[in-house]
């Protein structure tokens, strides 16, 4: 068996066990809130059309957006409760996930229950009541069970899309089937990619069909088959929940969703693991979401940026010397953020614009100023992230740049774009292993519109003096120079043979190279 | 009230004071005033949109009056929540509404379910009944989609018997029947409504089912009532002219009938 496919099946019931506790708890949820809405709906006339319009909003958004607007959201209300309480609760992965889904499984439900009791005939109503039915008792005997069948056809429905969506909870840290995907997406395993594709699609498939015997059980009347159905999903959502109980992680690594970050997590892991601790790792997490994660207590320790703090967070626009801005940050963040800089990695993963050697050439480009005359025939192609950081109008105002076009990709697409030409230069990070295996150069920065982003290791105020955690990271401090990290990076990242993160990290642990002296 | 044997002595009686009722701008029962007496059979007949079927509906509260009240033995319909009232009270209507998901067994006793019966005394309700209107015991367990038109309102009958009500509501019942299953149910039905001393208050279009089962036939009009008297009284030559266009009608057909027969007997 290949090597990613064997690793996907070592990950498969962690990550599935974490998908379908998700997912039964959003259906779960998002079902009992479903009915209340479709019942209100369907007594009350006036909350039908605000009831039906919200739900089909909520099913516009696109999941990813949806997942992300939660947390935020939960962290206000964290703080606030924690402000009136003094209870406090994580605003990063289950809780997001779970309402961002829950609200995403309410419309087919509501809209079928709604439309399920009033297309039913009027008679009936009419001879209940006549019967001499109260309201409640018109719902529960009559107008329910005739609606069953079309609501348990909302509830596949919603099912479906809850499990397909669930795949997005990784972002926000929520560890999910998802995993395989972004993951793999970042490292460019498409085995890894397909793998979540496919294990997300079976298990839709499969509970897809278990509903379906529950609702042919409910159209004919055979209480065989509901109880069949509900037997075997409730067996499967019990040992799906089981496992998570004797998951006993003493530390929570975290990790953005890039390659770099994947390795170092991964690294971070393994020491923590030799000195004794258990480790577990929450990846994938938006650049943003990272470091709110730390300050809040989610996650333990993680590899962050100095410049990205510096611009980001602090909201700083000056340009200090490499050591000066580390300095600064490290009192800034013990200070107002209670968060500690445990030190620097000995790389920097800077911003920096690159192009395709011969096409630099071409053009006599070496630097951001030659290219500063050439800008307007060309286009920029960039992250997501890119456009919207201070970097950007800065690097514009310095060299008074002016490109032709720009468009922004993926990182890993972003990178083709700019091999095949459909971009002439490309934002890059300087450690990315891609540089040198697409045969890129990276303009110089004369002017140094570029802040300086040293890799640092960030502890939580919890963890801030953990012996352990110290013991553990101690050997990495100063001891990864660019052009190892630079390689672990490209193991990861090369088109043939390519690395797990897992055995690059291990590969890096192998080629760490301590600085001499103090 | 479950335990009442029929024929027991209580009062039955429905009255309608100054009932009106409007949807929208539309009049469509205009300050009625109606006393059915314990026992009477009462028809009312009428175009459509005369307010038959309003003034029916506001007794048993599916349709509240606008103004005016209704009394049951003397006490306002509002005395006591509408589903306490209507479990008194028999309602039949044409569309039978049958609950689907339901047995004929069950269907029959939801009355009696809802007001707590016992297993054992709606089943032996549920036997006694189904012999009465004349349907095998082995239907018990059918479902409505199993049975014909004809069936269903024996079971619709059956369902707003069950609780032992002694006033029963009749929304053309049989309308929507064969002419030759209307005939029989039509007349089933008195011969319950007597040996059962119900008060019976029916709507109906066809004069002449009116004329054969009621004691006393109601006609409206236009949200009033404009004759009202035994079906004798109204069919000789009544002063209004629109009763006696209705009334006429069953007595040129049975006089047409009659000759046919005796036609036949001379041929």
């Amino acid at each position: 068996m290949d090597d990613r496919v064997a690793a996907a099946w070592q990950q498969l019931p962690l990550l599935l066990g974490e998908h379908v506790v998700l997912s039964a708890a959003a259906m779960g949820l998002g079902l009992t809130l479903s009915l209340l809405f479709a019942i209100a709906a369907v007594r009350y006339r006036y909350v039908r059309w605000p009831v039906l319009t919200l739900a089909s909003l909520i099913q516009t958004m696109p999941g990813l957006a949806l997942l992300a607007l939660f947390y935020p959201l939960l962290l206000a209300l964290s703080a606030l409760s924690e402000h009136l309480f003094g209870i406090g609760f994580s605003a990063l992965g289950f809780l997001p996930s779970l309402l961002a889904l829950t609200l995403y499984s309410m419309l087919p439900v509501i809209r079928n229950g709604v439309t399920g009791i009033l297309t039913l005939d009027p008679a009936i109503g009419e001879a209940a009541r006549g019967a001499g039915m109260t309201d409640w008792q018109l719902l529960l005997r009559i107008e329910l069970p005739l609606a069953a069948p079309m609501l348990m056809a909302g509830v596949r429905t919603a099912a479906v899309w809850v499990i397909g969506a669930a795949t997005l909870s990784t972002p926000v840290g929520q560890t999910s089937l998802g995993n395989y995907i972004f993951a793999g997406l970042q490292v460019q395993n498409w085995v890894s990619v397909l793998f979540g594709c496919v294990a997300a699609a079976a298990l839709a498939l499969i509970v897809d069909q278990l509903l379906a015997l529950i609702e042919s059980g409910v159209v004919r009347r055979r209480p065989g088959r509901i109880a069949t159905g509900v037997f075997v999903l409730s067996a499967g959502i019990t040992a799906a929940a089981v496992p998570r109980f004797d998951v006993a992680a003493n530390y929570v690594v975290g990790a953005k969703s890039f390659t770099e970050q994947y390795i170092l997590s991964a690294l971070i892991a393994d020491r923590i693991g030799s000195e004794g601790g258990a480790a577990t790792r929450r990846t994938g997490l938006g650049s943003a979401i990272a470091f709110t994660a730390l300050t809040a207590g989610d996650i333990d320790i993680y590899v962050e940026y100095s410049g990205t703090l510096w611009a980001n967070v602090m909201r700083r626009t000056d340009n200090p010397p490499r050591a000066q801005l580390l300095a600064e940050l490290r009192d800034w963040l013990a200070r107002e953020r209670d968060v500690g800089l445990v030190g620097a990695l000995g790389f920097e993963n800077a911003y920096a614009l690159a192009m395709r050697r011969n096409r630099a050439a071409g053009l006599g480009i070496s630097s951001i100023d030659d290219l500063a005359a050439h800008a307007r025939s060309l286009t920029l192609g960039a992250d997501f992230e890119f456009f919207a950081r201070p970097e950007w109008p800065a690097l514009r105002h310095s060299y008074a740049l002016d490109f032709a076009g720009r468009r922004e990709f993926q990182s890993t697409f972003m990178y083709d774009a700019v091999v095949t030409g459909e971009v002439d230069v490309i934002t890059a990070f300087s450690t990315d292993g891609r540089i040198a295996a697409n045969d890129l150069v990276v303009l110089a920065d004369p002017r140094r519109a570029f802040l300086p982003y040293d890799a640092i290791v960030l502890v939580s105020a919890d963890r801030a003096d953990d012996p352990l955690l110290r013991r553990a990271v101690a050997p990495l401090l100063d001891a990864i120079p660019v052009e190892t990290m630079r390689e672990a990076n490209y193991l990861v990242d090369r088109g043939v043979n390519p690395l797990p993160p897992v055995s690059a990290a291990r590969w890096l642990s192998e080629n760490l190279t301590p600085r001499s002296g103090p | 009230m479950s335990t009442n044997p029929p024929g027991s002595n209580r009062r039955r009686t429905i009255e309608l004071r100054a009932v009106s009722r409007a949807y929208g701008p539309v009049r469509v029962v205009q300050n009625l005033d109606l006393l059915v007496h314990a026992g009477e059979f009462v028809a009312i007949v009428g175009e459509s949109g005369s307010g038959k079927t309003t003034t029916l509906k506001t007794i048993n509260r599916l349709l509240e009056p606008d103004s005016g009240e209704v009394l049951i033995d003397g006490v306002p319909t509002h005395a006591h929540p509408a589903h306490v009232l209507r479990r008194r009270i028999g309602y039949v209507f044409q569309r039978i509404g049958l609950f689907p998901h339901l047995t004929v067994a069950e269907n029959i006793g939801i009355t009696p379910k809802l007001l707590g019966w016992s297993r054992a005394h709606i089943a032996a309700r549920v036997t006694e009944l189904l012999e009465l209107i004349n349907l095998p015991e082995s239907f018990a367990d059918r479902r409505p989609a199993e049975l014909s038109g004809g069936q269903r309102q024996r079971v619709g009958v059956a369902r707003a018997l069950a609780a032992r009500p002694l006033i029963m509501l009749m929304d053309e019942p049989f309308g929507a029947l064969d002419p030759v299953t209307r005939e029989a149910l039509g007349s089933e039905y008195r011969r319950l409504h007597e040996r059962m001393r119900l008060t019976t208050l029916m709507v109906t279009h066809d004069v002449l089912e009116a004329v054969l089962l009621a004691d006393r036939v109601v006609v409206m009009r236009s949200g009033s009532i404009v004759a009202d008297g035994p079906p004798r009284d109204l069919m000789n030559s009544h002063p209004d002219e629109t009763v006696r266009a209705l009334m006429d009608m069953p007595r040129r057909q049975a006089l047409r009938v009659a000759a046919l027969l005796e036609e036949t007997e001379r041929g």
